[in-house]
């Protein structure tokens, strides 16, 4: 059965002079335990669809839910990692990592026994007692991963995580997160425009429109892993994806063109 | 090395120079010593205001309080206790007001008149309604105090608070907080840098007010030992204490940043 089910999503945002329409008839189903990437250019709602399955911005119509419990409001059982990372300046990393378990009121020597854990299963123990400012982006993503983690909630939220992230620290810890997904099993939900990311992580992709936001596309991926991003079928099918994206940036190059013509 | 050197000649030049002149001018005999006493008599006479001026006796006293015993060094603590106890009633008041004014919207409505019409008056003017009020000795100067420091730190808790950066709020209500949690260890911390900040100022604050009460109201400080002086028309010893509370200004400036260097050793681009 699946794990998260979008049955009719409509998200419309309202502003003093016009309405936005952000997603449109969305029916999404994800199985337990399966990675699916949302793509598209900027603009076509699918950090919108992301927030409503987080809590974090409730759709205005239809509804989310999750092991069949509507989705009401953001929790534990959903970890978010953001683009940004998030991570508390004021905590260091093993002090970041603690916090989630700390909020669930969890014993001290268990969440001692976790923090360790993770922060040898990324890599970080060498930081353990550092704060983020002195830590480089790849670093601080491996925290906030870490701090989502911590909380062995079953479904994973990415939102462009790795977007800030120069080319080679990206695949580093692409190939890091498909390890850990491997080995732990959770659902992931991953926000990326970049085509050859998704290709390289998902089993699934959902290409979505530009406004309003509706699905374009439900693409299995079943190139074997670890996939070879010189590849064949890779590239096959990056040309494929290319040319969807592609037609839905060109709507929205035209709406900027046209909004900055009436300002 | 040499540079260093080099920074400390150049800086130091234009004082040595004016003191030179400033010893030479009172020794010719140019100016009355009550207008303008040599730097030589001021430094004679902070040096006699800071030791004890009696001979350590054993058998009354310990060392410690000997070598503290200096009018001085009284002086010094009766107004650091005043900024202290001051500043602590103040910002103590300012700090949780400041907090729910800044997250509660309803509770800034209530208070924001009131506060925009008290803020602009300097606590200078409250002398005359703080005696009485309060009379004369520490409460009076307590009050003006705490009055100087309260509001620095009110504006910048509430400004800090304001600003706490919404990623935080929505990476803390995924993890699960309850609104204590995230109020105590989310939006305290992320408000830090502006409320210390507001503390720098409120101490300093505090410290101009207390030197100012010390004139009216109570008969031992800093600021009233530099009146008293005047009575007696003893510029150099005038000129001494102002050392002394430039001295002590310093010492609570520096250890303000300290503090907030230590308290703050998380943020980017820390500032002395």
């Amino acid at each position: 059965m699946a794990q998260i089910v979008a049955s009719n999503v409509q998200k419309v945002f309202k502003t003093a002079d016009r309405e936005v329409v952000a997603l449109k008839d969305i029916d999404l189903e994800i199985a337990r335990g399966e990675f699916v990437c949302l793509l598209g250019p900027s603009g076509c709602g699918k950090s919108t669809l992301l927030n409503a399955v987080a809590g974090f911005s409730l759709p205005t119509g239809g509804v989310i839910t999750v092991d069949g419990k509507p989705v009401q409001g953001p929790g534990p059982d959903r970890g978010m990692v953001f683009q940004e990372y998030a991570l508390f300046p004021w905590m260091t990393v093993a002090e970041n990592i603690a916090f989630g378990l700390q909020v669930q009121k969890k014993q001290k020597a268990e969440i001692a026994a976790t923090v360790s854990q993770l922060l040898e299963m990324l890599n970080l123990k060498d930081f353990r007692d550092r704060f983020p400012k002195d830590l480089s982006g790849g670093m601080r993503q491996r925290v906030a991963i870490a701090r989502v983690l911590a909380l062995d909630s079953p479904i994973m939220l990415m939102d462009e995580p790795f977007g800030a992230l120069d080319a080679l620290t990206r695949r580093n810890l692409q190939d890091e997160l498909l390890r850990l997904w491997e080995r732990l099993g959770k659902t992931i939900l991953f926000v990326t425009h970049s085509i050859e990311e998704s290709i390289y992580l998902a089993d699934r992709i959902v290409v979505m429109t530009y406004r309003p936001g509706t699905i374009k596309r439900d693409q299995r991926v079943d190139i074997p892993r670890p996939r070879d991003p010189s590849g064949h079928a890779f590239n096959e099918l990056k040309r494929e994806l290319g040319r969807l994206v592609m037609e839905e940036q060109q709507r929205h190059a035209d709406d900027e063109m046209k909004l900055a013509a009436v300002d | 090395m040499t540079t260093k050197l080099k920074a400390l000649c150049e800086g130091s030049a234009v004082p040595l120079l004016l003191i030179v002149v400033w010893e030479a001018v009172a020794r010719a005999g140019w100016i009355s010593p009550i207008v303008m006493p040599a730097p030589s008599a001021v430094v004679v006479k902070w040096w006699e205001a800071l030791m004890p001026a009696a001979a350590y006796d054993p058998t009354s006293q310990s060392r410690l309080a000997w070598a503290l015993s200096g009018e001085m060094v009284h002086d010094a603590f009766a107004s650091l206790y005043r900024v202290v106890v001051g500043f602590l009633v103040g910002a103590g008041l300012a700090l949780p007001i400041g907090l729910l004014m800044g997250a509660n919207k309803r509770t800034y409505a209530l208070l924001n008149p009131l506060v925009q019409v008290l803020r602009p008056i300097p606590p200078i003017a409250f002398i005359p309604l703080s005696i009485l009020w309060f009379g004369l000795g520490n409460p009076p100067s307590v009050f003006l105090i705490a009055l100087g420091a309260f509001f620095p730190v009110l504006m910048n808790t509430i400004a800090g608070v304001r600003q706490v950066d919404g990623i935080y709020l929505r990476a803390a209500y995924n993890l699960g907080v309850n609104q204590w949690t995230l109020f105590t260890r989310v939006i305290l911390p992320a408000a830090t840098p502006y409320i210390l900040a507001g503390v720098r100022i409120g101490i300093g604050t505090a410290f101009i007010v207390v030197i100012v009460s010390e004139m009216i109201a109570v008969n031992n400080g800093l600021g009233f030992r530099i009146l008293e002086a005047r009575e007696f028309m003893w510029s150099d010893k005038i000129i001494a204490g102002m050392l002394a509370i430039g001295l002590l200004g310093l010492a609570i400036d520096t250890g303000v940043s300290r503090l907030n260097n230590h308290l703050l050793r998380w943020h980017r681009g820390l500032e002395h």
